[in-house]
């Protein structure tokens, strides 16, 4: 280790900020806040199933929190998360798999997610509404 | 050094390098994303059916075997998931090495923790104890 040399000044890559604004760019941060959404979330799940394993007044403690209109968006919101990231999902594996790097095919998978997610949260809400059958 | 001029790339591959660590989380993390596939579908499926029902009812369904299965799976697979995807996030944004080994704990603690409640309430459900 004779001759230690500095370290060359090399350019530096330049950061998200100096680029305009894609969908793509959005896609791929939104599924992260939507990961970090559900991991959080899971605390309702476990909430939930323990409120069921404890018994009849836990139970209807943590119903009549999610049928409040707090609740009611918080759970909307969990189903969102839950959808985009699902299918954001399947956009990372077929990206794994080397398909879907084409700049048009790119742009339709970012928005398919969003579309998809969008309605499959509808679909679920509406069907969620049709079972429940105005028995609240 | 084992890795070095001579070895092969066999033996290379065998060191691991450095973190002698390789791909696991990378793919335990889309073994857990396929897997999550079917779970998660099966598991709106069942919230739904669950919806406006007493709960009686509730404990009835959510103890049956097949439900309580699917639900375990469901909640293994996606506590392995969000484990190391929470541990990617916390290694992109923070940087001290102090609260990084801190919030990688935590990460572990709370996945395993809500893993744990979870599958010991379906199993209390499932022998309506």
């Amino acid at each position: 280790m004779a001759d230690v040399k500095a370290p060359v000044e090399r350019p530096l890559s330049p950061h998200l900020f100096i680029y305009k604004p894609m969908l793509t760019m959005l896609m791929s941060i939104v599924h992260r806040i939507t990961g970090a959404g559900l991991y959080f979330g899971t605390l309702l799940l476990a909430w939930w199933l323990l409120a069921a394993a404890t018994g009849p007044s836990a139970y209807a403690g943590i119903g009549s929190f999610m049928s409040s209109l707090f609740g009611r968006l918080i759970l909307f919101g969990y189903t969102w998360a839950l959808m985009h990231h699902m299918l954001g999902g399947i956009r990372h594996l077929i990206w794994d798999n080397g398909y879907g790097f084409g700049a048009q095919q790119r742009e339709w998978l970012a928005i398919a997610t969003l579309v998809g997610s969008i309605g499959l949260t509808v679909i679920i809400w509406v069907l969620g509404y049709l079972v429940m059958g105005g028995s609240r | 050094m084992a890795v070095g001029r001579m070895s092969t790339p066999l033996s290379r591959v065998r060191g691991l390098g450095a973190a002698r660590s390789g791909t696991e989380a990378f793919w335990r993390q889309r073994l857990t994303a396929v897997a999550n596939l079917p779970l998660t579908i099966a598991f709106v499926f069942i919230v739904i059916s669950l919806l406006g029902r007493n709960h009686a009812a509730v404990v009835q369904i959510l103890g049956a075997p097949l439900i309580a299965v699917i639900l375990m799976l469901f909640i293994l697979s996606i506590t392995t998931h969000m484990r190391i995807g929470m541990q990617v996030i916390i290694e992109d944004y923070v940087h001290d090495e102090g609260t990084k080994l801190v919030l990688i704990m935590a990460n572990t603690f709370f996945a395993i923790a809500v893993a744990f409640a979870c599958a010991f309430a379906l199993l209390m459900l499932s022998f309506k104890v």
